[in-house]
């Protein structure tokens, strides 16, 4: 059925911008504090105050609409959005309605070698609303509780076209997003601290048909694995409800991560009116090219110029330059390993492989992990000159991940030394190789099942400290000379 | 002259000479307020005991500043630390701010003391005071009519001696209207020159902050002081505020003064038509250049305020929910019945009325038709000002269309009501100065001449209106009340 029609996704991304300061106030937007200790009258919309536009989130913004190569507004204004809800202390939101401050940018997406450019129609800034607390379940819950913090944290909503074809693209689009954000400094993009969040608009239409089908918004997808099941999800519904002859209504629909289905909100008729109408107490901002160029011309490296560097200066992949790039934390640890120990290759594979997969397993970031560049690139100077084996770096490894420890000071504790000393291992070879004079006569016979019985017995008789390479060549050099 | 009745240049004349106290001059503030604001009720709250210990501490310090020691009243919706602040409303009746309106808080810093919170019609929606939740205030010249409004309690209680001085905001003629039918002058200045902060807004790009005040040197005087750019308003404004008292020198000679015959029409009583152009031929005799003029638009100013101001009205009394502060229904089930039910105990007809109004023109659908075009003639209604003061320093005007009319009168018919401000609207459309000043009776009531500027030219105003005044003593006639 899937392959009688094609999968529509555009994303609503709102990235919460790195400032010290909210967006019209002087209150904190730090994450994590006890409730209600980060307001102030203006941000919890008392009488009588007025909201004053925080440079940096400009800053921030343009940042961002420059790294997603945006044309940057020289005149722009704020809007007010009306609606009620606890959490909304104005009971309107202060956004961007019709002149966003980007417009007209996009960003590049490869999916297995697939690559392709995803439009992006606008980024605007806005302001958070904050958050109700509810005990336990929010039906059961005798009350809500209400949280400010969060209110008048600025955030930039980044607005895609239509571009993407599946849900891995659409999450190829939302980590590649991420990195760019995070590279231009702009924002922490915390998934599950709400600092990234993301909307979808996802649906289908039989091949070939030019005219969009009719769209559903997902919302509550916290995470790229939610974002990518909740579209498929979502599109598989929607062709199944067309192809039983359902008529499909455009509606908001939220993603339930333990059903692992979405589920309607509200219909097209339920949503509300806005009435957006420029905020009188914003002037209209605008923004002098001269800044701009200021911006531009401070723009830190961003994920792309840093894969092509990477590949240009250390050959490596595309795949594994993408990996490395994922983060300008992920990208500083390698800049800062290479430097001491310079086998690109094996520093990609060392932190994509098992640093990754440590990292992913304790749920932390590459900036927290005690295992710090100088620890892997002694580990992997052990590893070259011989001093351990690769299972061996691997124990190290994971000990240095665990403790931070030297890497030599770990072989020692353990006893991990490799023995590499012919004059040590020949005479182990030499009684092993006597002992079992079957199983020479089947070496000889051309068994090579039989090396493989002698490489174990040696390994055995070292309890693994034994150099693998050193054993297989003389081995073979012993074995020969019978 | 008892000290109740002085202005604020008299009071700080007699505190420079010690002749007086911070202390007597409170006391006879309140002594005044107590004789007559049973009748006249333009207090909502008085502050004595906090006035009284403020003189005192401002005495033994012996020094008196801009206005140190000198009492005034401020508008119920200026925010005002410690001091409840409920715009005459339910929704706030109990509302108690932890700042101060960055207006009032210059006063306090000059030592100004407060001396009470002044009536109001709900939110500053309206002509009369008579929409306070509260109580109406009377007019001091006649007790049966009304004061005017929305700034109704600040013009009533310096007309009545019970303040030389309050503060009120002028949205679409809340200070001018007021300071005319009580006889005092009332100052608006352009639009951006004060700021708003910790004022309660009802339509953010018309509200300005002002002054009610018993003559013109004294206006000029509290302008200067509250004037300028305030980080906290991005709206107000960041150019240098001359000294106005410096312009105070009672010449007109050469002055170019237009009246446009759009303001002298049928709709504006021919006794005051003919006040304000007597008052015109004074100003020629002293050597002014006076000529008809023509503002086109005028007659779309009224619907076109309407919508602009409601529009943003429905959104800056939004707040008003219930959930963070002020009335809140404990009864509902639910949160969007908990909104709906504060709201409805909380809000007047009038407020709702104009809520309805603004949601209306801002709905998808009616946008265009409405918001948008009034947004449009507002233009119009600034480049018929722009032409003309391209030739004249000044337009001169009626600031109402009757004097005071009798409490209850127009309470029930909103339309009749709003044609009160037809006069005084077109100028916070197009955010230029403008003041009331006393020019005469009609039927024992005052009548007030509006004089506009070009915006930033308040001292144009203070200029033309001292010499107005010099020329006249309307300013100082008071009304007789019955001390009790």
């Amino acid at each position: 059925m899937s392959k009688d029609y094609e999968v529509v996704v555009g994303l609503e991304v709102h990235a919460e911008l790195r400032t010290q300061s909210k967006i019209f106030c002087s209150c904190s937007t730090a994450f994590g504090a006890e409730p209600n200790t980060q307001v102030c009258p203006v941000c919890s919309g008392f009488p009588g105050m007025l909201p004053v536009l925080n440079e940096k989130a400009v800053e921030c913004a343009i940042k961002a609409g420059l790294a997603l190569h945006c044309e940057i507004a020289e005149f722009c204004k704020f809007d007010r959005k009306n609606y009620f809800y606890p959490d909304l202390p104005r009971a309107y939101q202060i956004s961007q309605y019709d002149m966003p401050i980007c417009q007209g940018g996009y960003l590049d997406i490869d999916v297995d070698g697939e690559k392709s450019r995803v439009g992006i129609t606008r980024a605007h800034l806005e302001e958070d609303a904050g958050k109700l607390v509810h005990q336990g379940d929010i039906t059961t819950t005798p009350f809500s509780l209400v949280d400010l913090n969060r209110s008048g944290v600025p955030l930039l909503e980044i607005v895609s076209e239509p571009d993407m074809r599946s849900a891995r693209q659409a999450r190829a689009y939302m980590e590649k997003l991420r990195s760019i954000l995070l590279f231009a400094g702009v924002s922490d993009c915390k998934m599950e601290e709400g600092s990234l969040r993301c909307d979808a608009n996802v649906s289908v239409r039989p091949w070939g048909q030019r005219e969009l089908g009719t769209r559903a918004e997902i919302k509550n997808l916290n995470s790229f694995r939610a974002l990518e099941r909740a579209i498929e999800y979502e599109a598989k519904r929607q062709m199944e409800a067309i192809e039983d002859g359902e008529e499909l209504v455009q509606e908001t629909r939220t993603w339930d991560e333990v059903k692992g289905v979405t589920r309607s909100m509200r219909t097209k008729e339920e949503a509300h009116d806005y009435r957006y109408f420029p905020d009188p107490d914003l002037p209209p901002l605008r923004i002098g090219r001269d800044w701009v160029d200021m911006i531009r011309s401070s723009m830190p490296e961003l994920p792309e110029q840093a894969g092509q560097r990477l590949m240009d200066q250390y050959g490596l992949s595309p795949y594994d330059a993408d990996l490395i790039t994922q983060s300008p934390q992920i990208l500083q640890f390698f800049d800062e390993t290479i430097k001491l120990h310079p086998d690109a290759k094996a520093v990609s594979n060392w932190m994509m492989g098992d640093l990754m997969r440590l990292l992913n397993q304790n749920g932390m970031e590459i900036q927290d992990a005690l295992v710090k560049p100088a620890l892997l690139a002694e580990m992997l100077d052990l590893l070259n000159d011989g001093t351990i084996s690769g299972k061996m770096a691997k124990t190290v490894f994971e000990e240095m991940f665990a403790s931070g420890k030297n890497p030599q000071t770990i072989i020692k504790e353990k006893g991990l030394v490799q023995i590499s000393d012919a004059d040590a291992l020949l005479p182990l070879i030499d009684e092993i190789v006597n002992n079992n004079p079957k199983v020479l006569q089947d070496y000889k016979n051309g068994k090579e099942k039989a090396f493989g019985f002698f490489i174990g017995q040696v390994m055995k008789a070292t309890r693994g400290q034994a150099n693998p390479e050193m054993v297989n060549k003389l081995l073979r050099e012993r074995l020969d000379r019978e | 002259m008892e000290l109740h009745q002085l202005t604020i240049h008299e009071l700080q004349e007699l505190l420079r000479r010690q002749e007086t106290s911070a202390l007597e001059i409170t006391r006879a503030i309140f002594a005044r307020i107590r004789a007559v604001d049973g009748q006249v009720r333009a207090f909502i709250t008085l502050t004595e005991e906090e006035a009284l210990s403020q003189a005192r501490e401002i005495d033994k310090q012996g020094e008196y500043g801009r206005i140190a020691g000198i009492p005034l009243g401020l508008k119920d919706n200026f925010c005002t630390r410690g001091v409840k602040t409920t715009c005459s409303s339910r929704m706030l009746e109990n509302f108690v701010p932890i700042y101060d309106s960055t207006a009032a808080g210059k006063l306090f810093a000059e030592k100004g003391i407060l001396a009470g919170k002044l009536n109001l019609d709900e939110f500053a929606m309206g002509s009369s005071t008579e929409l306070s939740t509260f109580f109406p205030t009377c007019n001091p010249w006649d007790l049966t009519r009304v004061p005017g409004g929305s700034s109704g309690g600040s013009a009533a209680a310096v007309a009545a001696d019970e303040v030389p001085f309050a503060l009120g905001s002028d949205t679409g003629g809340s200070i001018r209207q007021p300071a005319a039918f009580c006889g005092v002058v009332g100052f608006k200045p352009t639009y951006g020159r004060v700021s708003r902060w910790g004022v309660v807004s009802y339509a953010s790009s018309l509200d300005q902050v002002g002054t009610i005040a018993k003559d013109v040197r004294d206006c000029a005087l509290v302008m200067n002081i509250i004037s300028g750019k305030d980080p906290l308003d991005s709206t107000s404004v960041d150019l240098p505020v001359p000294d106005y008292a410096a312009s105070l020198d009672g010449s007109v000679k050469g002055m170019k003064i237009a009246y446009p015959r759009e303001y002298f029409k049928s709709g504006v009583d021919t006794n005051i038509q003919d006040t304000v152009k007597k008052a015109l031929r004074k100003y020629e005799e002293m050597g002014a250049i006076v000529e008809e003029v023509s503002l086109p638009h005028s007659e779309y100013a009224l619907p076109a305020y309407y919508l602009v101001s409601t529009a943003e009205a429905s959104a800056n009394l939004a707040c008003y929910d219930g959930v963070r502060y002020g009335l809140r229904d404990f009864e509902a089930d639910n949160v969007i019945d908990m909104f709906s039910r504060s709201r409805a105990e909380g809000f007047g007809d009038e407020v709702k009325r104009r809520i309805m109004l603004g949601s209306f023109a801002l709905s998808s659908g009616y946008y265009d038709a409405y918001y948008l075009k009034a947004l449009k003639v507002r233009r119009l209604i600034a480049d018929d000002f722009s032409k003309v003061f391209a030739d004249f320093d000044l337009i001169v005007s009626p600031t109402t269309p009757t004097v005071a009319f009798k409490i209850g009168e127009q309470i029930d018919d909103p339309l009749t009501l709003s044609m009160n401000d037809i006069l005084t609207v077109p100028i916070n459309m197009a955010g230029l100065p403008a003041m009331s000043i006393p020019c005469g009776f009609h039927e024992g009531m005052p009548i007030g001449m509006q004089l506009i500027g070009p915006a930033f030219a308040e001292n144009t105003l203070f200029k033309a209106a001292f010499a107005f005044e010099q020329n006249t003593d309307f300013h100082s006639l008071r009304p007789a009340l019955e001390v009790k």
